[in-house]
């Protein structure tokens, strides 16, 4: 179910969502978005280019993100804008528990046309690594 | 190398016809780890409004990033693509992208940059059907390390 415009304000909280990243994830997202840089799967060459490791994709990041903002619109549809600024890599280390992702979010903004402004916080191991992720919502 | 101003507004030719297909969309879901079956299931999409299947708000990443070689490759502009990091995305979509779309993508240099020795380079890609019905426009900023 859609929240209905009037039962949303500046300051509702979405439900907050975890979840976790490991290599076998960037594969698989390496795979589906045709995104081969190797500082996502290969650990020789992220530690020549200065990383502390294999790094998640910026955009696997963005895209695990904004589910929480498509699961509290109902329709990913509805998402009419969003846009991330990058701050800090996500290492995602070689075992099987991976890197844990942290998403909040809260309406920031009511706009024209029952549209809303959503700012998330997501966070990796306590660290911000988004310093900037906002989406805009069509309600109704 | 500092990066031209004079390469704002450069625009490149569309790109060849992309299909988008309801199997692509449903690995670029699971990807995601993304259950919707608004992503999967054509009569669960129909039920929420849409003709067919439609796509993850950041779908359009699988097009623009193809699309945006063109200006990484442009002599021109000439990005040390090594040291090159993601630096911001945006999606602003005209209406959600859908199995069986033909889009066509045309990428345009929005703004260049040089801030405390980091080249930035802006491409704006703007996918269309091959009609010319705007679909979505993404916004992608690069960041050369230490080059300017």
């Amino acid at each position: 179910m859609s929240p209905r415009p009037a039962d949303v304000e500046v300051g509702t909280e979405l439900p907050e969502q975890t979840s976790r990243v490991t290599r076998a994830d960037l594969v698989r997202y390496a795979g589906a978005s045709g995104d081969f840089n190797v500082i996502h799967w290969n650990e020789r060459v992220a530690r020549e280019v200065g990383l502390p490791g294999v790094i998640a994709h910026g955009m696997l990041t963005a895209g695990l993100a904004v589910r929480a903002v498509t699961a509290w619109a109902g329709d990913p549809g509805a998402v009419v804008d969003y846009q991330v600024r990058f701050s800090r890599p996500v290492v995602v280390p070689d075992d099987e528990l991976g890197a844990e992702l942290t998403v909040r979010g809260r309406v920031a903004a009511l706009l024209e046309g029952d549209r809303v402004r959503i700012d998330l916080t997501v966070t990796s191991g306590g660290e911000k690594v988004l310093s900037l992720a906002r989406a805009v919502v069509a309600l109704g | 190398m500092t990066l031209d101003a004079g390469l704002v507004g450069r625009s490149y030719p569309p790109s060849a016809v992309y299909e988008v297909g309801r199997e692509k969309i449903a690995e670029f879901a699971t990807a995601l780890a993304d259950p919707d079956p608004v992503y999967r299931d054509p009569a669960a999409a129909r039920a929420a409004g849409h003709p067919d299947v439609i796509a993850p708000p950041t779908f359009a990443i699988v097009l623009s990033l193809g699309a945006a070689d063109v200006v990484v490759e442009d002599p021109d502009v000439g990005l040390d693509y090594s040291r090159v990091v993601h630096g911001e995305q945006r999606f602003t979509h005209h209406r959600p992208i859908r199995a069986g779309d033909r889009l066509v993508a045309t990428a345009t240099i929005d703004a260049v940059k040089t801030v405390a020795g980091n080249d930035m380079l802006t491409t704006r890609v703007d996918l269309a059907t091959e009609d010319g019905e705007p679909v979505c426009t993404t916004r992608s900023m690069l960041v050369a390390r230490g080059t300017a």
